[in-house]
């Protein structure tokens, strides 16, 4: 829905003087969305499920507290100069200014992290972005949120521990990583090797160099050495071909463990029979089974004021992930407003308030209609990521199918790491870490 | 040592693919000395056309949804699609700009680019989809059993199909009366004009083959790995083998895709791990690089001759 | 009327040779100086200086490099994304490991370090021409990302390979607002366009663009070619440098690798052929095109079109759009957006008379 654009017909002029008329209370949201270029197929989904589930609680309660929520996109390419530009435009916008960002781009994390204290507006990653930012006490505006790289990486290893039967059966298993050959995919080797020197397993770590539509000779290696499992930590068009490759080369499936970042139909799809059996991490699952999805269909499809132009895909891993974007920002509204007034907006003071104080427990998820969609969260003061679980789903050729519950990470060496690399942050930076006893 | 030729014979049948992708490059910079970026956007175009037609021709003609029916009529009408889009881009873009630099005309040919990919995605929407060729990508099971050697069928006919398409544009340029008068406007321009040769009308031809050239290798390439915006990228695998071979001749995109394929990945096998791997993103770049030094015109590219 | 020079009269060659010959150009000089270094930070809201101004002449300095070895040196190169990186690198590698040296310094020492890895990519273009050292440039472009994302030393073994720009402090002045951060990139850039303009003026610049023209010719006349083509690829990579390290300290603070990839490269070259490819001038010019375009789009497109397109069409309507401009101008005016400023100028000092 795009009538909550402020239709400004002088275009740039508009950035300058600002937002037009205000009626009555409004929350206001950014959206800093990509749908053109390599990365539009996911983005379609993940901005429409966002906007969506936005759309569906204006519709169905009338908006948070009676407070209407009104968003603006601003197309980033997936580009951190424009992602910036897009986060200094939107700054300004609404009645409020932007009371969160959620850049969904690891990339525009980066380049606006400094800049978030300043303006006083959360930044909110959930699935991507800065890992050690998860302590709260150095990063008091971050908050990546759910999980992060490192727990789901010890998620997996604790997937596959089970799958063998035990964690100790991991002793002398062969495990290939197969990356993606940039910062992002570089997150995962120092907590691999961590746990592969708790373990006793083997770690062997494959690059693929970006965009990674050839992966012939890393699948050559990986035949030649015999992994146990590999774990498919790709991104884009990566994804597909290596499920591709895998086939080629005869590895099966079934031991081939994915991100979440490889875990969608726009992976597996493309892979066709290739993708069967694949299983993927996931910190929200696939399907249109939850109320939450129904209500959107009933509420927003319903009404026809839908965002998706393909309506097949509201339910795909995607999408789902979008709506839980929604949901977090929807709770932090609802939090916020507890403690500085119902019916009102938001600033981001505020919200970031709502935001450290969000507690979706198993009653909460239920009243929103998504139990089991995403797990139960619990914010604090030192802990911006919360949960750190994710389920694991398996492609049956068609769809996905949930294959376990909320499977947790090692809580104690993922936090020991976190802590160590945000104190060096904080030490680099000359950044006095809160005191989290003091906040209230 | 059979480890080695199962890499050899990968990288040789992925340096086929990357020739295919290189092809349209040469036959447009051949014939008018455009450096035409956009062949990366018109592969993507070409495949999504294609797939997007297969997925709604069934409902607008009543026909069976995956029958072979369905198939070629998406065929034609993808490749109708890029003669027109090649036909297009020749009267509004090239033509207005004949005679100017050839920074300008490439520079063009990046503004193509984004327009390309803008209206393919306006049109057919971002869903990445599948596209099913028939040919399962699985090991020839013969060559396993005897010399554990693994070939993949797909990458064997993927290589077939792109032989026969460059042995049949190679008879065409060789025999026929239009391939003859586009050798001859690639050769000189001017020359060709005074002697009769409807120079525009050999552009439009050659654009129109370019055109079905990124059909077959975006319907090849979104085979292997889906069609969707990624299908682009593979632009940068060709540029490499383009220097190799030269700019202006088909045989050196073949043979420069075979040196290309085969090195880049043994060097990743062999070279990668010792330097921290996914060195494929620049090692054919440097490989061909490093060859320009010795032969600065490619391996079959016409010597530039100096005159004061 | 304002615009004429009837009555300047030069009694001196160097009164001929000088940067600007004409008078209403030298004070218009300082006069676009003090409105951009004066006026505008105070006038400008935050987001103008931060999201718009900053990048404009950030980019135009890339350019203006590129614009050094594409446009008077006739090198094409699609590797300037990389030789900013290695300037923001550079920079804060210098600044992190030597401790207490001057941010200037550093700048410069970046820049340095750029242009010596620059020359050793140039070290190819003695033998290779056109498109065949366009292609062979991606090797550098390529080759400098994957370093700097392989080995951890570059960004202090950041976990995630990013690295976080140190304070901007000058002579004990910290700058860190907008307005601080802007009058500093604006300083640098100025200065550094001044000294171009004055570069491409001299026995260098005059020696580059018979190289540009025909380099056997100018080897016959006496023009080294090695030396004027390597020492092209420098300054080049310098200003380039100079640019990625102001990327990194002025403009987002934090940088990845990846953030230098091909498309930047490309948008910089964008940006000297909108503008006019050999012209100091036409590389603001076409900065400002290349970055407020797209910006302008993304505001007018939805405004115009509202709910009557879907949320995709409409973005992928702006690529559209900037794709066919991009065509447009081209045909329209294939020199560059410095040319039509050329005209401009022409016609002006006419105006408004008609002969």
């Amino acid at each position: 829905m795009k009538f909550q654009r402020t239709l400004v017909l002088a275009g740039l002029l508009a950035t300058v003087t600002g937002p037009a008329a205000v009626l009555a209370d409004e929350q206001f949201v950014g959206l800093p969305s990509y749908r053109v270029g390599a990365y539009a197929s996911g983005g379609s989904g993940l901005f429409g499920g966002w906007i969506d589930y936005m759309q569906m609680i204006n519709e169905r309660d009338g908006g948070v507290g009676g407070v209407k929520i009104t968003w603006e996109e601003c197309e980033t390419e997936y580009n951190n100069a424009r992602g910036v530009e897009c986060y200094e435009r939107l700054k300004t916008k609404g009645q409020s200014g932007n009371t969160v960002f959620m850049p969904v781009s690891t990339g525009i994390t980066y380049s606006v992290l400094e800049k978030v204290p300043q303006d006083k507006i959360p930044m909110v990653t959930i699935g991507y972005g800065r890992t050690d930012a998860a302590d709260g006490r150095v990063f008091p505006w971050v908050f990546p949120m759910i999980t992060t790289y490192w727990s789901q990486a010890s998620g997996i290893i604790n997937y596959i521990g089970t799958k063998e039967g035990g964690m100790d059966k991991l002793k002398g298993k062969k495990i290939a990583l197969l990356y993606h050959d940039s910062a992002y995919g570089k997150e995962s080797h120092a907590i691999l090797d961590k746990l592969a020197a708790k373990h006793g397993f083997e770690v062997t770590k494959i690059a693929v160099a970006h965009p990674g539509n050839e992966q012939q000779s890393q699948w050559l290696q990986i035949r030649q050495q015999r992994p146990d499992y590999v774990i498919l930590w790709g991104w884009g068009v990566m994804n597909p071909t290596a499920l591709k490759s895998a086939a080629k080369t005869g590895f099966p499936r079934e031991k081939m463990v994915g991100v979440w970042w490889s875990g969608a139909e726009e992976d597996t799809v493309p892979a066709g029979d290739a993708a069967k059996g694949f299983t993927a991490a996931g910190f929200n699952v696939a399907g249109s089974n939850y109320p939450v999805i129904q209500d959107i269909q009933k509420f927003v499809y319903g009404k026809n004021k839908g965002n998706m132009e393909d309506k097949s895909r509201v339910g795909s891993v995607y999408y789902n992930r979008g709506v839980v974007h929604g949901m977090i920002t929807v709770e932090a509204i609802r939090k916020a407003q507890e403690k500085y007034g119902k019916g009102k907006a938001m600033n981001g003071e505020q919200m970031r308030w709502g935001f450290e104080n969000l507690n979706l427990d198993d009653k909460r998820l239920a009243a929103m209609g998504a139990t089991g969609f995403m797990p139960p969260l619990k914010i604090t003061c030192a802990d911006h990521e919360g949960p750190g679980k994710v389920k694991f789903q398996q492609w049956d050729g068609t769809k996905w199918k949930v294959l376990t519950d909320w499977v947790d990470s090692d809580r104690a060496l993922v936090r020991g790491m976190i802590e160590e690399s945000a104190a060096a942050y904080a030490k680099e930076k000359g950044i006095t870490p809160r005191d989290c006893s003091k906040e209230g | 040592m059979q480890f080695f030729f199962e890499v050899l014979i990968g990288g040789l049948l992925s340096g086929v693919l990357y020739s295919l992708v290189a092809l349209g490059f040469v036959l447009i910079y051949k014939a008018s000395g455009v450096f035409n970026f956009a062949q990366g956007a018109m592969v993507f175009f070409a495949a999504l056309t294609f797939v997007g037609f297969q997925e709604v021709l069934p409902g607008w003609l009543g026909l069976e949804p995956g029958s072979a029916v369905v198939f070629w009529l998406a065929f034609v009408l993808a490749l109708a699609s890029m003669v027109v889009l090649g036909l297009l881009t020749e009267r509004v873009v090239l033509r207005p700009l004949v005679n100017q630099p050839h920074i300008t005309l490439f520079m063009a040919t990046i503004g193509l680019t984004f327009l390309v990919e803008g209206i393919a995605q306006g049109i057919w929407g971002a869903n990445v989809r599948g596209l099913d060729l028939g040919i399962v990508d699985e090991p020839i099971e013969w060559l396993m059993d005897r010399s554990g050697i693994l070939v993949s069928k797909f990458d064997l006919f993927a290589a077939a199909a792109a032989g026969v398409l460059v042995t049949s544009l190679a008879l065409f340029f060789q025999y026929t009366r239009i391939g003859r008068a586009l050798r001859a406007v690639a050769d000189d321009h001017q020359a060709a004009l005074s002697i009769g040769i409807p120079l525009q009308h050999i552009w439009g031809i050659v654009w129109g083959v370019a055109g079905f050239v990124a059909l077959v290798a975006g319907m090849i390439w979104g085979a292997r790995n889906g069609v969707q915006f990624a299908l682009t990228f593979t632009a940068l695998k060709a540029l490499p083998v383009l220097i190799l071979g030269g700019f202006t001749s088909v045989p050196g995109a073949i043979v420069g895709g075979l040196i290309i394929g085969a090195s880049e990945k043994l060097a990743e096998v062999y070279i990668g791990p010792m330097v921290g791997g996914g060195i494929e993103s620049w090692f054919p770049y440097m490989l061909a690089l490093a060859f320009l030094l010795v032969r600065p015109e490619g391996l079959f590219g016409e010597r530039h001759i100096d005159r004061v | 009327m304002l615009y004429r020079e009837a009555g300047q009269f030069k009694t001196s060659y160097s009164a001929d040779q000088q940067i600007f010959p004409i008078l209403q150009d030298r004070y218009g000089y300082w006069v676009i100086l003090a409105i951009f270094g004066v006026l505008v930070p105070m006038l400008a809201s935050a987001y103008w200086l931060k999201a718009i101004l900053i990048p404009v002449l950030i980019f135009s300095l890339a350019a203006i490099g590129l614009n050094i070895l594409t446009g008077y040196a006739g090198q094409l190169s699609l590797g300037s994304a990389a030789f900013m990186a290695v300037g923001a690198f550079g920079a804060y590698n210098f600044r992190l490991r030597i401790d207490g040296l001057p941010f200037l310094v550093a700048l410069i020492l970046g820049g340095l370090a750029a242009a010596a890895v620059g020359v050793l990519f140039g070290l190819p273009s003695l033998r290779i021409k056109g498109f065949y050292l366009a292609v062979a440039t991606l090797a550098a472009q390529f080759f400098i990302v994957w370093v700097l994302v392989k080995f951890p030393w570059f960004s202090n073994n950041a976990s995630s390979g990013v690295i976080t720009a140190q304070d901007v402090v000058i002579l004990g002045y910290h700058f860190d607002g907008p307005q601080a951060k802007y009058v500093l990139t604006l300083a640098v850039v100025a200065a550094l366009a001044l000294a171009a303009k004055n570069l491409v003026r001299t026995a260098t610049g005059r020696s580059w663009m018979a190289v540009r023209d025909m380099d056997v010719a100018a080897e016959v006349i006496g023009i080294r070619p090695m030396r004027a083509k390597l020492l092209a690829f420098a300054v080049s990579s310098f200003y380039c440098g100079v640019a990625g390290a102001l990327y990194a300290y002025t403009y987002l603070g934090t940088v990845e690798p990846e953030g230098f990839n091909l498309d930047l490269s490309f948008r910089i070259l964008f940006m000297i052929i909108i503008g006019g490819v050999g012209s100091i001038m036409g590389s603001f010019l076409g900065s400002a095109f290349i970055v407020l375009l797209p910006i302008l789009l993304d505001n007018v497109v939805p405004a115009i079109f509202g709910n009557a397109l879907g949320a995709g069409f409409a973005s992928n309507l702006q690529l559209i759009v900037f794709g066919g401009l991009i065509i447009f101008f081209l045909i329209v005016e294939p020199h560059g957006l410095a040319r039509l400023w050329q005209i401009g100028k022409e016609k002006l000092r006419l105006w408004p008379f008609p002969h």
